[in-house]
């Protein structure tokens, strides 16, 4: 990391764990629950997040001396929405089937917190090349979350990873079907997201007692 | 009839928050005392009620495929629908801040329990979900857009102050410490949502079939017993 200084890296290695936008900052969660069925959505998902947020902070840390305070929530959403515009036309030409998967949820990148909250938090008061880190970390450590979601659930819901089989085929009874495994179809379901993400709440904070809260 | 059937639909069976996940945020941040989220959950259902349907009138005579007609025929094949997004959050943006002007100006009372959620309201994604799921389904009149709007913002209400009221009665349970607070939250929500599934065969009868095109088409009863019919007479043959 000969580029960047050591307080650039900690702007990129800090979200992924200690300040991570999804369990500690609460930002973002409604795509992180709703697309995480299947380990594609989620990537895909996260770098279309990475691509807003790593140049919408790039755009809002630029113009920060020059947008009037009162109406910066409607510049900051007309800059997102012009993002998101472009990462939707991108899916549907090169991705049509993962974007009919996604549906409203690639719109939904305008309000996704986790934007916001670093336009507000971070751009409007930082240079655009550490505005552009920030950007990066926080989308990665919302896409980690994400990646880790949709890979349980994928797993466990329908025994495919990226649609490959890997746990064997469950019609021939291949792998581990012959043992008598079978394929928990509540993982699928929407509430099971949410019980992943509980779960990965209560590993991390398990793990770094320091981020425990009293109630 | 239609009304009501998509009135309780949104509300019960597509519930913004534990069917699709709207609004997830505020609801997380804004649950630790039911009289905040009343607040919060009625200023959503005023926003929702208010913009859904304008909304709808925008991508009917604006953004769909061939909506600008009233313009000409030379204009039939215009399809602006790329822009709906940022159409859509223009809208609510400035109806957010006018229903904040107004209120202001008329209500200081309702302004005050208001007030500090409206402008939180403009990046709500239930707001912005409502109006593009509003998009996607096709609802076919004003009307029934308003209803889909009043119906998503009550269950959204109905989510929040539900969670409040747990979240303020689970301070005296016994967490486990990793857990509390954010966690804990996390999975209440998940066991509800669970719960709020079982509304899943209200309006269909408990039939497996949930036709999902019965949210989109909204055609004459006579034509719509046939196409159950058809549905039922393919399920026989399936069957046989």
């Amino acid at each position: 990391m000969g580029l960047l200084s050591k307080k650039d890296t900690k702007l990129i290695t800090d979200p992924l764990a200690d300040n991570n936008p999804i369990t500690i900052q609460v930002l973002g969660i409604c795509s992180a629950l709703a697309i995480t069925a299947e380990l594609k959505a989620s990537i895909v998902m996260s770098i279309s997040v990475m691509f807003v947020l790593g140049l919408g902070n790039v755009v809002i840390s630029l113009m920060r001396n020059i947008i009037p305070s009162k109406i910066r929530i409607i510049v900051q959403l007309t800059v997102v929405a012009a993002l998101v515009i472009i990462v939707d036309q991108v899916l549907k030409a090169f991705a049509y089937e993962l974007s009919k998967t996604l549906s409203v949820f690639v719109g939904l990148i305008i309000t996704n917190c986790i934007i916001m909250g670093r336009f507000e938090a971070f751009a409007l008061a930082n240079g655009p090349w550490k505005s552009f880190l920030d950007g990066i970390g926080n989308s990665l450590g919302y896409g980690v979350i994400l990646i880790i979601v949709g890979f349980f659930r994928e797993l466990l819901g329908s025994g495919t990873l990226l649609g490959f089989p890997v746990l064997g085929d469950p019609i021939a009874k291949t792998g581990l079907y012959a043992i008598g495994y079978e394929n928990n179809g509540f993982m699928l379901l929407s509430p099971m997201a949410l019980i992943v993400v509980g779960i990965i709440i209560w590993v991390q904070r398990t793990r770094n007692k320091a981020l425990v809260e009293d109630h | 009839m239609e009304h009501l059937e998509l009135f309780l639909k949104s509300i019960f069976i597509d519930n913004m928050v534990f069917a699709t996940f709207l609004g997830m945020c505020s609801y997380l941040a804004v649950s630790k005392k039911v009289s905040t989220a009343v607040g919060l959950g009625a200023a959503v259902i005023f926003v929702l009620a208010i913009t859904v349907p304008l909304n709808w009138l925008l991508d009917q005579y604006l953004l769909q495929p061939g909506a600008l007609k009233w313009l000409g025929e030379e204009y039939a094949s215009y399809d602006l629908s790329f822009l709906s997004f940022i159409m859509f959050i223009a809208t609510i943006a400035t109806m957010v801040q006018l229903v904040e002007i107004v209120v202001e100006k008329f209500s200081p009372s309702l302004y005050n329990s208001l007030g500090i959620f409206l402008p939180l309201i403009a990046v709500n994604c239930a707001i912005l979900g409502g109006s593009l799921f509003m998009q996607s389904r096709e609802i076919q009149t004003i009307g029934l857009a308003a209803t889909y709007g009043i119906g998503s913002g009550i269950g959204w209400f109905l989510a929040i102050l539900a969670i409040a009221a747990i979240r303020e009665k689970i301070r005296y349970s016994n967490v486990p410490p990793a857990l509390r607070g954010l966690g804990i939250t996390f999975i209440i929500t998940g066991l509800m949502a669970i719960g709020f599934m079982s509304f899943g065969g209200m309006l269909t009868g408990g039939d497996d079939e949930a036709p999902k095109e019965e949210k989109t088409a909204q055609v004459e009863p006579a034509k719509e017993q046939s196409e159950n019919n058809e549905v039922i007479a393919n399920n026989i043959k399936v069957n046989e």
